[in-house]
C-alpha cells in the first residue's frame, strides 16, 4: 500500500518535473534530526529561509531523533526523484546502504553539521563547523584582550567526554599556549547547562579568593556562561569587567548579556549550514564543480562592539 | 544512652556528614569561612545548604512515598513541568501569587496522577511513576516550546536567589517544609498509618486505614515538593530549562533517602535523616568542585564515598558493630575492633 503511494507520488512528480525540466530551480529533500535543541530549531528555520530566498523547493522531513525515520525519508526523496538531498545524520553509522541507493539514483547528498562513518565517495560534501577552531577563536580573543597582563582563566567544560567539550578545550589551550601570562587555573564540567554553570562558578569563586584571583571565564557554551554570570553578580563582582566572559555558540540570550556589558565575546556556531550547502549544490549542478569533501563554516567572533541588541532581535526569531 | 531517640536515630548520618565536612575543610582551606556580603551570608557551607535545596525538597516527598513501600521516579520531570508552568505564566503577565498557586496546583495534579495509578489501578509504583518521568519532560518542552523560557519577575527570582535575614530563601524553604512535614506526620497518627501501609497494605486496609486516600496524599505531597523544587530551580537561573531542570535529580533524591538511613522496603521513615542525607550528597558534590580534580573523576569519587557510607550503614556492618560492642574489652587487642569494619568495606 505504502509502496503504491510512493510510486504514485513519484509518477506524479516526474510528470511535473518533465514539464519544467528547463527551469533552473531545484527540488531538495532535507532530512532533519528533530528539534532537540534551540540550535537545531534555528538550523531548520534558516534552511527553510535559505531555500525560499534561492527559489529552491524544499521538502522537509523531521526524523524525531530516529535513524529509521531518516532512512525512510531519504528513500522517499529518492522515489520522488529530488535533485539533491540534505542530511543531518542523527548517528554516524549505518548509512552505507541508503547512501548507495542515492548514488545509484545519481542524487547528490550533502551532510549538514554532523559526519558519517561511510566512505566519502557516497556523499558530495559535508558542511560543518570545526569545534577545535571555535575554541581557538575564543582563546585568540582572550590573548589579544589581556595583552601582557597576567590572567588566570577558569574554564567551564561541556559534558565530560562529549566531542564539543574535548575539542573546544583543545582549541582554547592551543590558542593560549606560548602566552605564559594566560593560564587555566581551574577547569570543571558544567554539563552545558545554566544550573550547573552557576553552581560550578560559585565554587570557582570560593576556591579562588572570592573571585579576586580570576581574570577571565571561558565557557564551552553560552548557557553555562549565562549561569556563571549570575553567580559572579551574586558574589558582588562585575561580570564583563572584573571577570571577562568568553563563550561559544552565539545563542540569543548571550547577546542580551553583552548588551548589558556582562559578557565580552562569543564565537558563533552558525545554524546556517544550508547556505554553503546550497552554494555547493548550485555550482555542482550548473557546471559539475566538485566541492571539497568538507566545507568549514565560519566561526565568527562577536563582541560588545558588534551591536548585540540588533543581533539579539535578529536571532530571537530564528527559533532558538 | 542519654541522647534522645530522634537524635540517636540519625546519629550515623550526622557522623557521616561531619566526616565529609572535615574532609572538605582539609581539601579546601577557607571551606568553613562565612562572610556577610550583599545582604546575605556567603561561603561554601551556605552554598551546600543552598545548592542542596532541590534535592532536600524532593527528599521530603520521596521519604513519605518510600515509607509506603513506593517510589516516585517522576519528581525530576515534575520539576521541569513546574518550572515551565511558572515561567510561562509569569511571562504572560499573571500575578506572582496566581503563578505560584497554579504551579503548586500542577505539581499536586501530577502527584495525584501517580497516586491514582498506584492506589486505584494497583500498578507497581516504579512503573506508574516511570510513565510521568518519561512523558513529563515532553510536557515541559511543549509548554516552553523547546526554548529556555527566561523571565525577570523579581518575585519568582527571589524564590530561587533571594535571602531573608541573610539566609538564602531556598534554604528557608526546605528547612520549613521539612519541619512542617515532620510535625504533621510525627505529632499525629499520620506517620504511623503511612508506615503501616509500607509494612502491609492489605492488613492496614483490613484494620480500617483508608489506604487509597493516604497513598493519593503521599504522592500528591511528593508532587507538591517537586513543584516547589521546580520553582526554586527556575528562579535560580531566571529561566525554565525543560531539557535539563531536575534531570536525574529523582535518583539523587532516592539516594538522599537511603543515605538518610531509610529502607526502600518502607515501613519506617525519618524526614530528618533524609534531609541530612541530601546535605551529605551536596557536601560531596561541593567538595569535589572545590578540590579541583579533573571532571572525569567527579562521578567515581562520588560513587566511592557513597559506597563507603552505605557499607558502614548496612545491616551486616551494624550487626558487626553490635557484636564487637558486646564482646568484653579485655579479650581483644584495642586496635582490632577498629580494623574490622575496614575489612568489611574492602570486601
Amino acid at each position: 500500500m505504502k509502496n503504491l503511494k510512493t510510486l504514485a507520488g513519484a509518477v506524479a512528480l516526474s510528470a511535473l518535473m518533465a514539464g519544467s525540466a528547463a527551469a533552473a530551480d531545484m527540488t531538495v529533500g532535507f532530512s532533519q534530526i528533530g528539534s532537540e535543541s534551540g540550535w537545531r530549531a534555528a538550523e531548520t528555520t534558516l534552511t527553510k529561509q535559505q531555500a525560499e530566498q534561492r527559489g529552491i523547493d524544499l521538502k522537509f522531513a523531521d526524523a524525531q531523533q530516529k535513524q529509521e525515520n531518516q532512512i525512510k525519508a531519504i528513500r522517499s526523496f529518492i522515489a520522488q526523484g529530488v535533485d539533491a538531498i540534505l542530511l543531518a545524520p542523527v548517528v554516524a553509522t549505518g548509512w552505507d546502504q541508503v547512501l548507495e541507493e542515492a548514488k545509484d539514483a545519481e542524487i547528490p547528498v550533502v551532510l549538514l553539521d554532523r559526519q558519517v562513518d561511510s566512505s566519502d565517495d557516497l556523499y558530495l560534501t559535508a558542511v560543518g563547523s570545526d569545534l577545535e577552531h571555535e575554541g581557538e577563536v575564543a582563546g585568540d580573543w582572550l590573548v589579544k584582550e589581556v595583552g601582557d597582563k597576567d590572567c588566570n582563566v577558569v574554564e567551564l567544560q561541556g559534558t565530560t567526554g562529549s566531542s564539543p567539550a574535548i575539542k573546544r578545550k583543545a582549541g582554547f589551550e592551543k590558542a593560549i599556549s606560548g602566552h605564559d601570562n594566560v593560564k587555566i587555573v581551574r577547569s570543571q564540567t558544567g554539563d552545558f547547562t545554566r544550573t550547573k554553570g552557576k553552581e560550578v562558578m560559585e565554587s570557582f569563586l570560593k576556591a579562588e579568593n572570592g573571585g579576586q584571583d580570576i581574570c577571565a571565564l571561558y565557557a564551552h557554551n553560552d548557557d553555562m556562561a549565562v549561569g556563571a554570570i549570575q553567580a559572579i553578580k551574586e558574589a558582588g563582582l562585575k561580570p564583563g569587567s572584573d571577570i571577562l566572559v568568553v563563550s561559544i555558540d552565539a545563542v540569543p540570550d548571550i547577546f542580551l548579556a553583552m548588551e548589558n556589558g556582562e559578557a565580552n565575546a562569543t564565537v558563533e556556531l552558525t545554524p546556517n549550514m544550508a547556505g554553503p550547502a546550497f552554494d555547493a549544490l548550485e555550482a555542482y549542478k550548473s557546471d559539475g564543480t566538485e566541492p571539497p569533501k568538507f566545507i568549514q563554516t565560519e566561526s565568527k567572533l562577536y563582541t560588545q562592539s558588534d551591536n548585540p541588541k540588533a543581533i539579539y532581535e535578529e536571532k530571537k526569531n530564528q527559533g532558538y | 544512652m542519654t541522647l534522645p531517640t530522634t537524635i540517636r536515630r540519625v546519629l550515623p548520618q550526622l557522623v557521616a556528614l561531619f566526616v565529609i565536612l572535615a574532609l572538605n575543610t582539609a581539601i579546601a582551606p577557607g571551606f568553613l569561612d562565612i562572610a556577610f556580603a550583599n545582604g546575605r551570608f556567603y561561603g561554601s557551607l551556605i552554598d551546600i545548604l543552598n545548592r542542596g535545596a532541590p534535592v532536600a525538597l524532593l527528599a521530603v516527598g520521596m521519604t513519605l512515598v518510600i515509607a509506603t513501600k513506593g517510589i516516585d521516579l517522576s519528581v525530576g520531570a515534575v520539576m521541569a513541568i513546574a518550572g515551565a508552568v511558572a515561567a510561562a505564566l509569569i511571562t504572560s503577565d499573571h500575578s506572582l501569587a496566581a503563578t505560584i498557586l497554579a504551579t503548586l496546583g500542577v505539581g499536586i495534579v501530577c502527584g495525584l496522577w501517580n497516586g491514582a495509578l498506584v492506589a486505584f489501578l494497583g500498578i507497581q509504583p516504579i512503573i506508574a511513576t516511570l510513565i510521568l518521568m518519561v512523558a513529563g519532560r515532553g510536557i515541559a518542552q511543549l509548554i516552553t516550546e523547546g526554548v529556555i523560557l527566561t523571565f525577570n519577575d523579581p518575585g519568582l527570582v527571589f524564590v530561587g536567589t533571594g535571602a531573608v535575614f541573610g539566609i538564602p530563601f531556598p534554604v528557608i524553604l526546605w528547612v520549613a517544609i521539612g519541619i512542617a512535614a515532620s510535625v504533621l506526620f510525627r505529632t499525629t497518627a499520620l506517620g504511623l498509618l503511612v508506615e503501616a501501609i509500607g509494612i502491609n497494605r492489605r492488613a492496614s486496609s483490613l484494620a480500617g486505614i483508608g489506604t487509597s486516600a493516604l497513598l493519593l496524599a503521599v504522592y500528591a505531597a511528593s508532587g507538591l515538593c517537586a513543584a516547589v523544587a521546580g520553582i526554586v530551580a527556575a528562579g535560580d537561573i531566571r529561566g525554565a530549562d525543560a531539557n535539563n531542570a531536575g534531570l536525574w535529580l529523582e535518583l539523587d533524591a532516592i539516594l538522599a533517602v537511603v543515605v538518610g538511613g531509610n529502607s526502600l522496603m518502607g515501613g519506617r521513615f525519618s524526614i530528618a535523616g533524609s534531609l541530612i542525607g541530601a546535605m551529605i550528597i551536596q557536601s560531596v558534590n561541593t567538595g569535589i568542585l572545590l578540590a579541583g580534580f579533573p571532571p572525569e573523576f567527579n562521578l567515581v569519587i562520588k560513587a566511592a564515598i557513597i559506597v563507603v557510607i552505605l557499607v558502614v550503614q548496612s545491616p551486616a556492618s551494624q550487626t558487626l558493630f553490635a557484636f564487637m560492642k558486646s564482646r568484653p574489652r579485655s579479650e581483644e587487642d584495642a586496635a582490632a575492633p577498629v580494623r574490622e569494619p575496614e575489612k568489611e568495606a574492602a570486601r
